[in-house]
C-alpha cells in the first residue's frame, strides 16, 4: 500500500509523531491514512472540524489529552502494588482507602470514580470485569486491553470464572474462592496480586517488574522470579 | 425520555446489560489503539471532563440506546463517536445538517484522494 499524506489529517495537529508503542509486543497500528476509512473515522474528523472551527476544543488540547493517555501504562499501576507488597501498613491503607494511599504517592484518582483495591490470598482470587460497558481503572493500568472491553469477557466472566481465567492460562485450585468484581461507572476494582515466592530481598522496582497489566485485572499471576 | 432498547431473548434486558449472557470465546487479540480512536477518547473527555458539556452517565445513556444490531455489531470507539455526535446536538453545540454536510465534505476529500470511503449513513436514533 503506498503511504501518501494526501489531506490536512496528519500529524502536525499533535505536534509528536510516537503513538507507536516500540516495546510493545503488538502488531503496529493500521496505518491510519492507508487502507480503506470507516463511516465513524470519517465522523471523527467531521466533529473534530466543526468543534476546532467553533473554538469549543483546540488541537493542543486535544494533542496534550492524547499525551496524558499515551503516558499511563500498568506501570503505575505495578508500582502501587509493589508499594503494597514492601510496606505492610501501606498495603493496609491501599485496602482501607484507596483514594488517600494513593495520594501518598502524588497519585490523584479524581472526581470521576473511586477505585478499590481487592487483594488476592491463599483463600481467595480476584478478577474484575465490567460486565456493563467497559469500566476500568485506566489511571493505573492505561487503555484497557480490547478483551477487556469484549462481549464475550463481559458476558462470561460472571457466570463461569474459572472458565475464563483457563482460557487466559490461568488455573485456580478448587481450594481457592474465585471472586468476580464487576465494575461501575463510579467504582474500579483493581486487583492486588500475591507476592510471588522467592522475592524477600527483591527492590521496589525488582517486584514491580513481576507484575503484569493482566495480574492487575485477575486473568494473570504475577511472574515468579528465575533461581539464581 | 429514556429510550432504552431491551435485548431480544434476554428477559427485558437492556442491550449493554450483557453480564450471564453468553457471547462466546474471548479474542484476545490485541491491537494499539488508530490515530482517530485516540482522537475520539481525547475530545469525548475534554468535552465531559473540561468542557462540562455532560456527564458520562448522559455519555453511557446515548451508548446504551442504541438497538441490539448496532450495539453488538460497532466496535468500542464506534460507540463513543456515535454518542459524541448526538450528544452534541442534543446540547446544541453543532446542529445535525452541520454534521452530515461536513461528514459529506471529509468524505469526498479522501475519496479524491484515493482511499475507499463508505456512502451509507450512520442513524440518529
Amino acid at each position: 500500500m503506498t503511504h501518501t499524506h494526501p489531506h490536512t489529517h496528519g500529524h502536525g495537529d499533535h505536534g509528536h509523531d510516537h503513538d507507536h508503542d516500540h516495546n510493545e509486543p503488538h502488531p503496529p497500528q493500521r496505518d491510519h491514512d492507508a487502507g480503506p476509512m470507516g463511516v465513524y473515522e470519517v465522523m471523527e474528523e467531521a466533529v473534530r472540524l466543526l468543534l476546532l472551527e467553533k473554538g469549543v476544543l483546540t488541537d493542543a488540547e486535544i494533542a496534550t489529552q492524547i499525551d496524558l493517555m499515551d503516558s499511563r501504562s500498568p506501570a503505575l499501576g505495578a508500582k502501587v502494588v509493589a508499594r503494597a507488597w514492601a510496606d505492610a501498613a501501606f498495603k493496609q491503607r491501599l485496602l482501607a482507602d484507596c483514594r488517600t494511599a494513593l495520594a501518598e504517592l502524588q497519585i490523584d484518582i479524581g472526581q470521576i470514580a473511586e477505585f478499590k483495591v481487592v487483594e488476592n490470598t491463599p483463600q481467595t482470587h480476584n478478577v474484575i470485569v465490567c460486565t456493563l460497558c467497559s469500566c476500568y481503572p485506566k489511571l493505573l493500568l492505561g487503555i484497557p486491553p480490547a478483551w477487556y472491553k469484549s462481549l464475550g469477557y463481559r458476558s462470561r466472566t460472571v457466570v463461569d470464572p474459572r472458565g475464563v481465567l483457563a482460557e487466559f492460562g490461568v488455573k485456580i485450585p478448587k481450594s481457592q474462592e474465585v471472586r468476580v468484581h464487576d465494575s461501575t461507572a463510579d467504582l474500579r476494582y483493581i486487583v492486588l496480586p500475591m507476592r510471588p515466592k522467592g522475592t524477600e530481598r527483591m527492590s521496589e522496582p525488582q517486584l514491580a517488574a513481576l507484575v503484569s497489566r493482566d495480574a492487575m485485572i485477575g486473568t494473570a499471576l504475577p511472574s515468579v522470579p528465575r533461581k539464581t | 425520555m429514556r429510550k432504552t432498547k431491551t435485548r431480544g431473548g434476554a428477559q427485558g434486558r437492556a442491550v449493554h446489560d450483557v453480564g450471564g449472557l453468553d457471547f462466546g470465546a474471548i479474542d484476545r487479540t490485541e491491537h494499539d489503539l488508530a490515530l482517530w480512536e485516540k482522537r475520539v477518547d481525547a475530545m469525548m473527555i475534554l468535552l465531559y471532563s473540561k468542557k462540562g458539556l455532560w456527564t458520562v452517565d448522559a455519555m453511557r445513556r446515548t451508548i446504551e440506546d442504541y438497538g441490539e444490531q448496532t450495539y453488538d455489531k460497532t466496535e468500542y470507539y464506534e460507540k463513543w463517536m456515535r454518542a459524541m455526535r448526538n450528544l452534541l446536538v442534543e446540547q446544541e453545540v453543532l446542529g445535525k445538517s452541520e454534521i452530515e454536510a461536513k461528514m459529506a465534505e471529509v468524505a469526498e476529500r479522501h475519496r479524491k484522494a484515493g482511499r475507499k470511503v463508505p456512502s451509507h449513513k450512520v442513524a440518529w436514533a
